[in-house]
Formats: structure tokens, C-alpha cells, sequence
């Protein structure tokens, strides 16, 4: 327990600094906001309306001051107001959240569904040639770029089928499923497709480990048949490793899908901090990185607890 | 020289040796503008021109030829991940050596700062460097190098902090040895082998790093060549000119695919109990 205790007393530590270091890098940007959000209108404001805007940013005050407005409206659930969107932006952050959150969870699951039978498959073929097949298109899945297997994937539509990817105006999920899904599919299969070759190879070389266990062995001396060893004895010590990747890259994911997004044009969180940051909208880059970033440490902190969870040796030597 | 002769039984390891080496000496030719074509002239009368065997890879919308390109973008690409990768394994390896050897508040501020690092997802961490700094060549050098240090920081401390508990270190001690030179003799030496697997892996995710940034146009930038800057410039012109995505593209994927074999292959070899615990 002490080790979870000691994560979890630093976690508002860490979460601090991270504020910090989003706080002090995006005012190292060179360039101001106003001239980034008006563009070539800004040279037109008189220096009262430039004066006067900075002030309703807040922008005219020094940076620890700046800091603190801002950590204690963090409190309040007050991040600030996005200069290009002109509103909250807790709200455009949670506007751009779902799809982010949709296509991470739809890219886990098409790489746990194609991911882990492939590996199991691989570790009960060991060193045969079907199992050289599914390693060999593991290791080519893996590295693949996404942004590489998108355009490849885009290509062989129009090329091949005459059909361009869905893009469009997005429509989210509760207003229409069926469309939702179909422009989600690609981007979640451009993203699952390297997750999956990443939960094969991990999921194979687990059950390797434990089928060469003794109490694996043990199992089958007593007579418990191939399917019962595998489902029974082997799968769920398996697990534990397919859980920590899965759980790590989910958290990458939920980070949302820079290229990705960009090349699908989908108006998920990646995208929209690729936009801030490009415009300088200082208050929506610092929200959603710190967003970003509070989601990516949560996951890993719950991945951890998971692992306790499921590994009775840990629970055990940490007592 | 065994661990060579391991690398090369290793089918991995031979494969993976052959692309890396392949990819050395393109990019080495294409540094040293020993390419087919002048990568930056633009020869107008043939722009988009198929490959044939003039243009090996075909030309792109300014005439330019995509195979001499493809070469210096080689070139470029190696140098930003082995530069950042380099700057990473010291910077990691000095860190964590020193967390681990001084201990105590040292350890807990130098592993704190990295928790912090790490709590960014890498390309997220990467676009805000290079947002900060602008955009190009030696920024995108650095925005990986502070991307890839606490993971060198952790692959060191680790077992920095395991071999300061041995014997071997005691008696050392006791021998008087400094600091100094038990640090660099007894533990450093020992961390070659898991410092050059991960030096190799890391390699494959700065090519996949460098080749993103450029792709975003926040990399190099243009007119000089780079895989992920070819590849974002061919996505208008895919359907007619399908040459400028799929050349780069697979370039960039061989390039990684062969720096995780020779990974895969020298992990095998170098740590066979690392292979267990890691896999």
C-alpha cells in the first residue's frame, strides 16, 4: 500500500508543477495573443481597445499574478476564456472531450478484439509459421506511423474505390449514431492498428511466460485439457501485462490524436490544442494541456492500481 | 565482437542491421549531395512526372526529383533522432546516475521533475516545445531530446540503484575507490547493455517523432527535405500523383520498422532476463 499511498501524495505535486511548466512555457511564445486572435485587424485598435482587451483576457497583469488568478480559478472550475472561441474554456474543452474520448475507447476496443486472440493464437503456435506470420505483421503494425497507415488507407479508398472518408460537419454521437460511427471508423482503425500489433506482441510474449510456468505444467499433468489450461490457468496471469499497455496507451489517446484528427479533419481535443497553441489562445492551450494532462496521470495512477489489483505478489510483498 | 556475431544469428537482428545500414549510407550520400538529381532544382517541364528511369521515384509538383529528395530527407531525419537521441542518454544517463547515487532529496527532485516531464503525452510535450522555441531543425532536436530524458532517466536509476546496493560496489568502497570512478566503472558499465537497447528503440520513436512534427509543419521546414514535410505536402496530389505519398511513406516505416528489429534482436541478446520482464 505504501507505494500507492506515496503516488498517490505526489499526484497534486506533480499536477502542480505541470501547471507551472504550461504556465511559464506558453508565455515564452514570442508574439501576443490580441495580434495572434485578430490577425491583421489587430494594427486597426486604438491603444485603449488594445489596453482594454487585455485586460478582459486578464493579460495585462505580471505572470505570477496571472498564475495565481488562473490556479485560483482552477479551483472554481474557471480556466479562463478562450480568445479565439470567446467563451469558458472548460466548455470548449468538454465540447471537443467526447470524440476524443469516443475514438480512444473505440480504437482499444478494435485492438483488444484483434490484438489479443492474435497473440494467443502466436503463443499456442509458437515457433511455427503461423505464429512467424502474425509476429511479422505485428512488428510491421507497430511501426507504422498512423499518419502513414491514415493516408494509405484514404488512398486505397479514392484510388481503389472511388470513395473518400466521411469528413464533413461531424455529427456527434447522440444525435446520429450510424453517422457518428461511420466517420469514426477510419481514424479508429488508423489508431487501433498500432495498438493492436502492440497488445499482440505483448499478449503473446505473456502467455509464453506463463505457459512455461509450473503450475501451468502442473495443470496439464493432472489431465486439464489444452482449452482448459489456456482459458483457465494461463489467460488471466496473462492479463496483467495486456492491461498495464492497454491502460498507457488509452491515457496517450485520451491526449487526443494530433495527426490523426488533423488528416480525418475531426474536431477532437488534439486538433483543438494544435489550433491553440498555432493561435496563441494562451488560456485554451493552458487548460487543455493541464486537461490533458490531469486525464493521461489519472489513467496511469488507475493502470497501477489495476496492476495491484490483479498481481496478488505485489499486494502481498508491499504488506 | 560476440555480441555482433549474436546480433547477426539473430533473424531479427540481421534484417533490422541490413535496413539501419542501408539507411546510413543513403543518408550519408544524401548529405554529401552524391544523389541522382540536385534534390532542390526544379526541373519545370517535367513537374509530376511518373517514375521512370530518369526519376527513379517519379517528381514532385515543382519538378523536383522525389528519389534525391527522399535521400537528403533520409539524411535530415537520421540526424534530428540521433541528435536528440544523443542529447537524451546523456541527459538521462547523468540524472539518473546522480539520483541514484546521491539519493535521498536529490533522488526525489530529479525523479519528481521527470514524473512531471512524463505526465505529457509525448507529441503533446513535443508541439508545446515547438511552440515555445519555433519551429525547426534544432528545435525539433530538443523538443524530443526533453521528451525521451526521463524514460533514459528511469532505464538508469533503476538499476543504478540496485548495482549501488551490491557487493561489489562495498568493496570498492572499501578498497577507496572515488566516486567518481565507481560510478563510471562499476555502474555505468554495467547499464551498456539496457542503455544501447533502449538507445535503439528510442532511435525508431524520434525517426516517428521527427517525421510527425514535420508533418504538422512545426519540423523542418521547407525547401529543405524531410520524409514527414514530403508526406504532408502529397496529400492533395495523392490521386494524381500517388508516387509522392507512397515513396516517402514506406520510407518512413522500413526506416522504423528496422531500428525495432535491430531493438527487438539486441534486447534478445545483450538481456535475456530484460526480455522477460519488459515482453
Amino acid at each position: 500500500m505504501n507505494y500507492l499511498m506515496r503516488r498517490l501524495a505526489t499526484f497534486p505535486l506533480v499536477l502542480l508543477g505541470v501547471s507551472i511548466v504550461v504556465f511559464l512555457a506558453i508565455r515564452m511564445v514570442p508574439g501576443d495573443s490580441i495580434t495572434a486572435m485578430l490577425g491583421t485587424e489587430a494594427g486597426l485598435l486604438t491603444p485603449q481597445q488594445r489596453d482594454a482587451l487585455a485586460a478582459y483576457f486578464g493579460i495585462d497583469q505580471p505572470w505570477f499574478i496571472q498564475y495565481w488568478r488562473w490556479l485560483l480559478g482552477l479551483f472554481q472550475g474557471n480556466l479562463g476564456i478562450s480568445s479565439t472561441y470567446g467563451r469558458p474554456v472548460l466548455d470548449v474543452i468538454l465540447e471537443h472531450f467526447p470524440l476524443t474520448l469516443e475514438l480512444a475507447l473505440l480504437s482499444m476496443v478494435i485492438a483488444l478484439l484483434v490484438g489479443m486472440p492474435a497473440g494467443i493464437f502466436a503463443a499456442t503456435h509458437n515457433e511455427k509459421l503461423s505464429d512467424l506470420g502474425v509476429r511479422v505483421v505485428a512488428m510491421i503494425g507497430q511501426s507504422t506511423p498512423n499518419f502513414v497507415l491514415a493516408l494509405l488507407i484514404i488512398y486505397t479508398l479514392s484510388a481503389g474505390f472511388g470513395v473518400l472518408p466521411a469528413m464533413g460537419e461531424f455529427s456527434p454521437l447522440w444525435q446520429d449514431p450510424l453517422r457518428n460511427l461511420g466517420q469514426l471508423l477510419l481514424p479508429a482503425i488508423t489508431l487501433g492498428f498500432a495498438f493492436a500489433a502492440s497488445v499482440t506482441r505483448i499478449s503473446r510474449s505473456a502467455m509464453l511466460d506463463v505457459l512455461s510456468d509450473d503450475y501451468v505444467r502442473t495443470a496439464r499433468s493432472k489431465g486439464v485439457s489444452a482449452r482448459g489450461v489456456i482459458w483457465r490457468h494461463a489467460l488471466p496471469n496473462a492479463l496483467i501485462p495486456v492491461v498495464t499497455l492497454s491502460g498507457i496507451e488509452f491515457g496517450y489517446l485520451l491526449g487526443g490524436a494530433v495527426i490523426v484528427e488533423q488528416i480525418y479533419a475531426l474536431p477532437g481535443l488534439g486538433r483543438m490544442v494544435l489550433d491553440a497553441i498555432l493561435q496563441r489562445d494562451y488560456a485554451l492551450v493552458q487548460g487543455s494541456v493541464l486537461f490533458i494532462a490531469f486525464n493521461f496521470m489519472i489513467v496511469n495512477l488507475l493502470v497501477d492500481l489495476a496492476y495491484v489489483a490483479l498481481d496478488p505478489r505485489i499486494r502481498l510483498s508491499e504488506h | 565482437m560476440a555480441t555482433l556475431r549474436a546480433i547477426f544469428a539473430h533473424p531479427s537482428g540481421r534484417i533490422g542491421g541490413a535496413i539501419v545500414a542501408l539507411y546510413l549510407l543513403l543518408a550519408v550520400l544524401g548529405m554529401l549531395g552524391l544523389t541522382p538529381h540536385n534534390p532542390l532544382t526544379q526541373h519545370r517541364v517535367e513537374r509530376l512526372h511518373a517514375p521512370d528511369s530518369t526519376y527513379w521515384m517519379g517528381t514532385d509538383l515543382f519538378g523536383r526529383d522525389v528519389a534525391s529528395r527522399l535521400m537528403t530527407g533520409i539524411g535530415q531525419s537520421f540526424i534530428v533522432a540521433f541528435f536528440s537521441v544523443a542529447v537524451a542518454t546523456l541527459a538521462g544517463t547523468v540524472l539518473g546516475l546522480a539520483a541514484a547515487w546521491f539519493g535521498r532529496r536529490w533522488d526525489g527532485l530529479v525523479m519528481r521533475i521527470m514524473d512531471v516531464v512524463l505526465a505529457f503525452p509525448a507529441i503533446l510535450l513535443a508541439l508545446l516545445i515547438v511552440a515555445v522555441a519555433g519551429p525547426g531543425t534544432s528545435t525539433s532536436v530538443i523538443a524530443i531530446a526533453i521528451v525521451y530524458t526521463p524514460i533514459f532517466t528511469r532505464v538508469v536509476r533503476g538499476p543504478a540503484l540496485s548495482l549501488k546496493a551490491r557487493e561489489f560496489v562495498d568493496a570498492a568502497r572499501t578498497f577507496g575507490s572515488s566516486a567518481g570512478y565507481i560510478v563510471t566503472r562499476h555502474l555505468l558499465l554495467n547499464l551498456v547493455a539496457p542503455l544501447t537497447v533502449q538507445v535503439t528503440l528510442a532511435l525508431a520513436w524520434a525517426l516517428l517523432t521527427e517525421a510527425g512534427l514535420s508533418f504538422l509543419g512545426l519540423g523542418t521546414q521547407p525547401p529543405a527535405a524531410s520524409l514527414g514535410l514530403m508526406l504532408s505536402d502529397s496529400r492533395n496530389l495523392m490521386e494524381t500523383a500517388p508516387w509522392l505519398m507512397i515513396f516517402p511513406g514506406v520510407a518512413i516505416m522500413i526506416g522504423i520498422l528496422g531500428f525495432n528489429l535491430l531493438g527487438d534482436a539486441l534486447r534478445d541478446v545483450l538481456d535475456p532476463k530484460m526480455r522477460r520482464s519488459i515482453a
